[in-house]
């Protein structure tokens, strides 16, 4: 069967259909504008539910069957319980167990410990995953033995997808750290704490069937909700849904390699020069070594300067808690929390805001809290002459990143990538990355250890910067440096075949990934 | 033995050692040559690491072997020199596989240039070399000597050596450790013709141990046409050297800096080594002062904990106090704190601009003496305020045309 291949705005070749839907080609950033209106689930009747509110079933597998599991369906989790999931793979356990087939998985993302699903997969009880997928799966998926095509959206994106209509859920199983029998529920207390639920608040609005499953069930009510009961089918209590030291880490620890501490500071000072850090602004913080530095360096700036920042946005851990705790950040806006201070801090103070990919990074929304942040932080496998950035797969092709909240985030005001040249011999400033995920119109900055780049459409930036001590250079001219050090690459061959399809924030294809050869 | 069976084995290949490659290359008596190779960046590289293995296996004329090389991301500068390495194992060769250098690696340094870090880089860990320059210690220091493990000695040699022709150290002056006494002569020929510019002596106990590296020195230079000087740095690590620090100070016109490497010396002495450092204190200056009066820099001893910046910090201000005038580094992060804390304080800059302006104004006034308020200043003074003043422009903590806003 040939599909349709059209050219998108990044000059990328994609379907015109994927998995049998209708697939709109990249337009370019803001250019596509939905006219229909939201999709929504069915009009549900207290009659059929409880009267005293106890939805609580006998185990998952019931609840399962209650919900109607049946071949082909949509079901989908999140990854709140990160690399100590048990959740998913305990459920796929049970489709298999009731010889059901041909599953669509739509995590938020997966992890390697979702390796357990690969059977699952070569049998044919899931068809497919629709989600990010790291380690092993995108091995997999590269491989070309997935039956569907992959498709990854951002976490933004997800939830455009859900509420666009565009994915419909079946089942959707909340996995809580705490929860009543009603179906309120959040992941601040219990063994399992894993910070806030936000990944699941699209799916607990719009799937037809919704099970919340804890390991800590408390008495009504269960608060604050981060996840309402009002929108829950049914509840399940198991010994354990995670491993806890798997899903927050007790010690999250800045990098100690010399080299990318010292990109970090290239990045916090690059900031400091261009009028970033200033009292009162905002910057998105991840988690990566080379992240945690960064917000190292700012606030060691902020404290020199005397200033504050009004927020940050993003994973939280016990440096940004230290920062907030220190007066140094006012609220943290927390989307993911990444190590037990975090979860701690979120609990105990009030400045501790949990998120959700709604709040911050739905594109078919009044606005989000992405485009209000001033800087945001950023890592890439790749980056080209254009700016354009990859954040999925490896120049050998091969699928092992998920999207996480990256796109989204490119929306801020200024958007810097701190990377490597080169990583292992293999340049990261190329001519052409292997796959766009973000359009090099939104990349503002790119900084390496051995220059940075500024991407020509910020002429107040490069303004700003005329003059500095700072090691500016172009991005031909690190593309070039690259290739003096490693060498010139030899063209990779990968198969025509499409394994994967990556959705912008909007919905429409900005590029696929095909099977590694 | 029969030729078949011998085997040459250089390189690591490990998760820990990226950037670095594993070669096997065993001589057959005939099936030409069979080449395997085992890389992450094979689909990328593989094409040019082949025709790379097979113009050296040429080079050599080996004509028939088995070459397996399980790669790790190698630059081809590594690549090359492990595969020598191999080789030499199996056959006797004059000859070397040598690549251009590249165009960056051919300046130069001078006698009085300031060394206040040096970063330590062990010659046979490739990968440390790489970004070695980005973080801009005065010196990096290519190490054969107690860094590297005495059975991985040869296979460091050739690592040095192309790293001294192909890696871009963006402007660090270039040293090399030698080994102490034979091992070290024979790594001479590895680095003298290879635009090496200071050559670190260890465990220096007289001025013989400087006279003969000396002596191999020279005549390597003649046999390859070099004329330009290569300055050498003896390190005293032992009770007798610390006794006799001014004889080795001032053995060569060559020598630009002498190190104390206290480790050896505090286990010399029987002491254990401390951060407060009083045990060595003896040491340190005998050091300071046969260097000040050979007229070369003294240079301290590493820090070993690279994880305690505040320690060092300390260590680096009670050196500089006493006279010491750059330290060795183990830890690219500790460059830049050994630089903050050697830099002319705010102080001994206001001081040294005073002195130097008076300088300037006597001299454009045609008179011979400079003074300051109502104190006469020495030439001698006068040339060492200079010297603070350009270390402070070095560090970047004072302009370089700072006389024109000077208000006095």
């Amino acid at each position: 069967m040939s599909v349709k291949m059209n050219e998108n705005a990044v000059g990328r070749m994609v379907p015109a259909e994927i998995n049998g839907q209708k697939a709109i080609p990249f337009m370019g950033v803001g250019k596509f504008i939905p006219t229909k209106r939201k999709y929504n689930s069915d009009i549900a009747s207290n009659a059929n539910y409880p009267a005293d509110g106890n939805k609580k079933q006998k185990d998952l597998k019931e609840a399962l069957i209650k919900s109607g599991l049946a071949d082909g369906m949509r079901i989908s989790t999140h990854h709140h319980f990160r690399n100590g999931d048990l959740l998913a793979n305990r459920l796929f356990d049970i489709a298999h167990e009731m010889g059901v087939k041909d599953l669509i998985w739509f995590p938020s993302a997966s992890f390697p410990c979702h390796e357990h699903l690969i059977p699952y997969l070569e049998n044919g009880t899931i068809s497919r995953i629709e989600g990010s997928m790291n380690g092993p799966l995108g091995k997999f998926c590269s491989e070309g033995k997935m039956k569907g095509v992959a498709v990854l959206r951002s976490h933004g994106g997800r939830y455009q997808a859900i509420q666009d209509g565009e994915v419909h859920i079946d089942i959707a199983i909340i996995g809580a750290a705490c929860a009543d029998s009603f179906g309120n529920a959040n992941g601040l207390t219990g063994n399992s704490a894993s910070g806030l639920l936000g990944f699941a608040l699209a799916d607990s609005q719009f799937a037809d069937k919704v099970i919340v499953v804890t390991d800590n069930m408390l008495a009504f009510p269960c608060v604050p909700w981060q996840i309402q009961g009002n929108y829950v089918d049914f509840t399940v209590e198991m010994d354990q849904v995670g491993i806890p030291e798997k899903i927050v880490s007790g010690t999250t620890q800045i990098t100690k390699n010399p080299d990318r501490l010292y990109i970090a500071e290239l990045t916090a000072n690059f900031c400091n020069e261009a009028g970033i850090i200033k009292d009162g602004f905002s910057f998105q913080a991840g988690a990566g070594g080379t992240s945690l530095a960064v917000g190292e360096f700012f606030g060691k700036i902020m404290k020199e300067k005397g200033i504050k920042a009004r927020f940050a946005r993003g994973g939280s851990n016990k440096y940004l808690v230290q920062m907030l705790e220190e007066g140094l950040v006012e609220y943290i806006l927390d989307g993911q929390t990444f190590d037990l201070e975090g979860v701690r801090s979120m609990r105990e103070n009030s400045n501790h805001v949990w998120t959700s990919p709604f709040t911050s990074y739905n594109y078919h929304g009044k606005g989000n809290f992405a485009g209000m942040v001033d800087v945001a932080i950023l890592g890439a496998t790749e980056v080209d002459v254009d700016f354009n950035a990859n954040v999925v797969t490896h120049s050998d092709g091969y699928l092992l990143h998920g999207i996480g909240g990256w796109q989204n985030c490119l929306f801020s005001k200024t958007v810097i990538l701190p990377i490597p040249l080169f990583r292992n011999r293999i340049p990261v400033v190329r001519d052409k990355v292997t796959t766009i995920c973000g359009p090099g119109e939104l990349i503002d900055v790119i900084v390496t250890e051995r220059g940075i780049a500024i991407n020509p459409l910020r002429k107040d930036l490069l303004n700003k910067l005329k003059g500095s001590s700072l090691p500016i250079k172009s991005i031909e001219e690190l593309k070039k440096e690259a290739e003096v050090i490693c060498g010139v690459m030899e063209e990779l061959v990968l198969s025509d075949e499409i394994v994967a399809a990556i959705k912008w924030v909007d919905g429409t294809v900005i590029d696929v990934v095909r099977k590694v050869s | 033995m029969k030729l078949g069976e011998q085997s040459g084995v250089s390189g690591n290949c490990d998760s820990k050692s990226k950037g670095d490659c594993l070669v096997s290359i065993a001589c057959k008596q005939s099936g030409g040559i069979v080449f395997e190779l085992e890389s992450k960046v094979k689909v990328f590289y593989g094409k040019s690491i082949e025709e790379l293995c097979r113009s050296m296996l040429a080079f050599f004329s080996i004509r028939n072997a088995s070459v397996l090389i399980n790669d790790n991301g190698a630059l081809p500068y590594v690549i090359a020199a492990r595969i020598e390495s191999a080789i030499k194992q199996l056959i006797t060769s004059e000859k070397e596989f040598l690549f251009d250098f590249i165009p960056n690696n051919l300046y130069k340094s001078n006698k009085d240039q300031f060394r206040i870090s040096r970063l330590y880089l062990p010659g046979n860990t490739p990968y440390m070399m790489l970004n070695a320059g980005i973080h801009k210690p005065n010196g990096i220091i290519l190490d054969l000597e107690d860094a590297v493990a005495v059975s991985k000695k040869n296979d460091a040699r050739f690592i040095v050596r192309n790293a001294l022709r192909s890696q871009n150290f963006y402007g660090a002056e270039r040293m090399v450790r030698i080994n102490q006494g034979k091992l070290g002569l024979e790594d001479l020929p590895f680095i003298v013709p290879h635009n090496v510019h200071v050559i670190l002596i260890p465990k220096c106990e007289s001025r013989l141990d400087v006279e003969k590296v000396e002596e191999e020195i020279v005549k390597i230079k003649n046999r390859v046409n070099l004329v330009h000087d290569i300055f050498l740095m003896p390190i005293v690590e032992s009770a007798l050297g610390i006794e006799n620090a001014f004889e080795i100070a001032s053995s060569s016109h060559n020598i630009v800096a002498m190190a104390i490497g206290l480790e050896d010396y505090t286990a010399d002495i029987g002491v254990q080594r401390t951060n407060k450092a009083s045990e060595s204190l003896y040491a340190r200056m005998r050091v300071v002062n046969a260097c000040q009066a050979a007229k070369i820099q003294a240079i301290d001893s590493v820090f070993s904990d690279f994880s305690d910046m505040p320690a060092l910090a300390e260590n680096v201000k009670r050196s500089k106090s006493l006279g010491f005038q750059g330290m060795g580094c183990i830890h690219p992060r500790q460059i830049p704190v050994v630089h903050k804390n050697f830099a002319p304080n705010s102080d001994e800059i206001e001081k040294a601009q005073k002195i130097v302006n008076a300088f300037f104004e006597a001299e454009k006034k045609g008179l011979a003496v400079v003074s300051v308020g109502t104190k006469m200043v020495d030439p001698p003074v006068v040339k060492r305020q200079l010297k603070i003043l350009e270390l402070a422009i070095s560090l970047g903590i004072l302009s370089k045309d700072w006389r024109s806003e000077y208000v006095g």
